[in-house]
């Protein structure tokens, strides 16, 4: 490859493993901040920028950079510039696709994914270690959850046991601090783990670059410029996910949030310490969904839950087929075209992706909208109790409702209706 | 290559039930013990012998009473591991064990 080549390469490596920080940022706001929003422990810009902050400091603290990409996923030996391009683009897309669709899904798993596609067209079946893609991704991806919902499950029974005849406004005061400063570590966590991430992908593309010596640290620029995409895409909050997993798998109340995201962050830092690697979107997940589970009353939305595991599923195989098609379009074309190339399909889509956003746009002033399962009825929610919530919190929404049988059933659970059909509920 | 290392799992598991689940529950007794002789119209707190404050007939709702001092001993203690246990966690996040 001649030089010029190689310096363009390098630098569209750099410029989209920033945009994939920028992603991964932007993807995993909810998992720290959702609950604290949802409950409105804190305004929806202040939560994105305390994360955005927490970040920004968490990718400063810790400089144990792992200077490898999906280690023991794929052969080391095969990873290129033009394969690790390709993966990036695969990670990116499936971000984007999944965030347009408001789908917490994992930023690692959908980079390992891309990097394994593109490692699949470069080499074929050969280079990838299926035993770690299996205890490596697939696996915990399932068991995550499970872990996460237990914890949590337990420990918002238990907050429901204990402040069971407390005043709300009482627990509302002193578990609004407490999640936020739950939720804090959360993000310090992201910061120190994810950023890592990004930084490992551009120090192994430099140093095969031939731009640092092979031992060399990380330069300061990539600290600083990782740690500012993750922060700015964190600021600019993926209020989609946000929105779903604060509204749309629980109405959560401080209690709740407080035990939710306590969870998110022991079972996170545990995980790691015991050398067991849980995503952090699949913890928080779970969480939410455990802290549902364990309030007595609470109404959990399975369907939405589904929805996401099979997302979970597919991460891999979906980034794959990107990262692979993004391989084979750079290797078909050749040489600089097809590095352009990609780089320029990755604009192309990402700004189709964004245009499709604008359709039905979900920012800070509507984030916390009740949530609308189905089109027809708009769900109110019901005021949190103190102690055990009462009833009902939020009626579901027949699935197989109609226009002519959806008030009856509507009424029935207490909901109020959309607009089409004003007498209903209230 | 073991698909599941049931060892790690088991592990995770069991110190996340216990540090998960146990800080919030702290969380809430802490709560519970400063504010749990606010009103007399909570009738889940028959559990709490420590009602009889001085002030507490006058006082009904909203104002609340000085928790007694074996109460506010307990409230601080919670709050006190707690606090301790999101230090562990930052000092564990900044010496990088992750």
């Amino acid at each position: 490859m001649d030089p010029v080549t190689e310096t363009l390469l390098l630098a569209l490596v750099v410029v989209t493993a920033l945009a994939f920080d920028f992603t991964n940022g932007f993807h995993d706001t909810g998992n720290a901040m959702a609950t604290s929003i949802a409950t409105r422990a804190l305004k929806p810009r202040t939560a994105v920028a305390l994360s955005a902050v927490l970040n920004l400091v968490g990718a400063f603290l810790s400089l144990a950079v792992a200077a490898t990409i999906a280690k023991g996923i794929v052969d080391a030996g095969v990873i290129t510039l033009p394969v690790v391009l390709a993966g990036l683009v695969g990670g990116i897309v499936w971000n984007l696709i999944t965030w347009l669709f408001g789908i917490p899904s994992s930023s690692s798993h959908a980079l390992v994914g891309g990097m394994v596609g593109a490692v699949l067209a470069a080499v074929g079946t050969s280079g990838v270690l299926w035993d770690g893609v299996i205890a490596k991704v697939l696996v915990p991806a399932l068991i995550a959850p499970v872990v996460a919902i237990a914890v949590a499950g337990l420990g918002t029974w238990l907050v429901a046991r204990l402040t069971r005849g407390v005043p709300q406004d009482v627990t509302n005061r002193g578990f609004r601090w407490g999640q936020i400063g739950s939720a804090s570590l959360v993000s310090l966590a992201h910061g120190t783990n994810d950023a890592q991430k990004s930084m490992g992908i551009i120090l192994l593309a430099l140093i095969a670059g031939g731009a640092v010596p092979a031992d060399s640290g990380v330069p300061f620029w990539v600290i600083l410029s990782c740690a500012l995409a993750m922060a700015v895409g964190t600021y600019l909050g993926g209020w989609r996910v946000i929105r779903t997993l604060g509204k749309g798998l629980v109405e959560i109340d401080t209690r709740q949030g407080m035990a939710a995201e306590t969870s998110s962050a022991a079972v996170i830092l545990l995980s790691s310490h015991f050398g067991f690697s849980l995503s952090t979107t699949h913890v928080a997940t779970g969480s939410v969904l455990g802290s549902g589970v364990g309030m007595p009353g609470a109404k959990v939305r399975w369907s939405v839950a589904g929805r996401m595991f099979v997302a979970w599923m597919v991460t891999l195989p979906a980034a794959g087929l990107v990262g692979a098609l993004c391989h084979w379009l750079e290797s078909s074309i050749g040489g600089t075209a097809g590095t352009i190339a990609v780089f320029v399909l990755l604009i192309v889509v990402s700004a189709a992706i964004w245009i499709a956003s604008r359709r039905k746009p979900v920012d800070h002033t509507n984030v916390n909208e009740a949530w609308d399962e189905e089109k027809g009825a708009s769900l109110e929610p019901v005021a949190a109790t103190t102690g055990e919530a009462g009833g009902e919190r939020v009626g579901p929404v027949p699935a197989v409702a109609t226009a002519s049988s959806v008030a009856p059933a509507v009424g029935a659970v207490g909901t109020v209706s959309a607009p089409s059909n004003p007498k209903v509920g209230a | 290559m073991n698909v599941i290392e049931w060892g790690a799992l088991g592990q995770v598991l069991v110190a996340g039930l216990i540090v998960g689940a146990g800080i919030p529950a702290l969380f809430a007794l802490g709560l519970r013990l400063l504010a749990g002789t606010t009103s007399a119209d909570a009738p889940t707190t028959q559990s709490t012998p420590a009602r009889g404050d001085a002030n507490d007939a006058s006082s009904r709702v909203v104002a609340i009473p000085r928790p007694s001092p074996a109460r506010l001993a307990g409230a601080i203690a919670c709050m006190g591991v707690v606090v301790g246990a999101i230090a562990f966690g930052l000092v564990f996040l900044v010496s990088g064990g992750h």
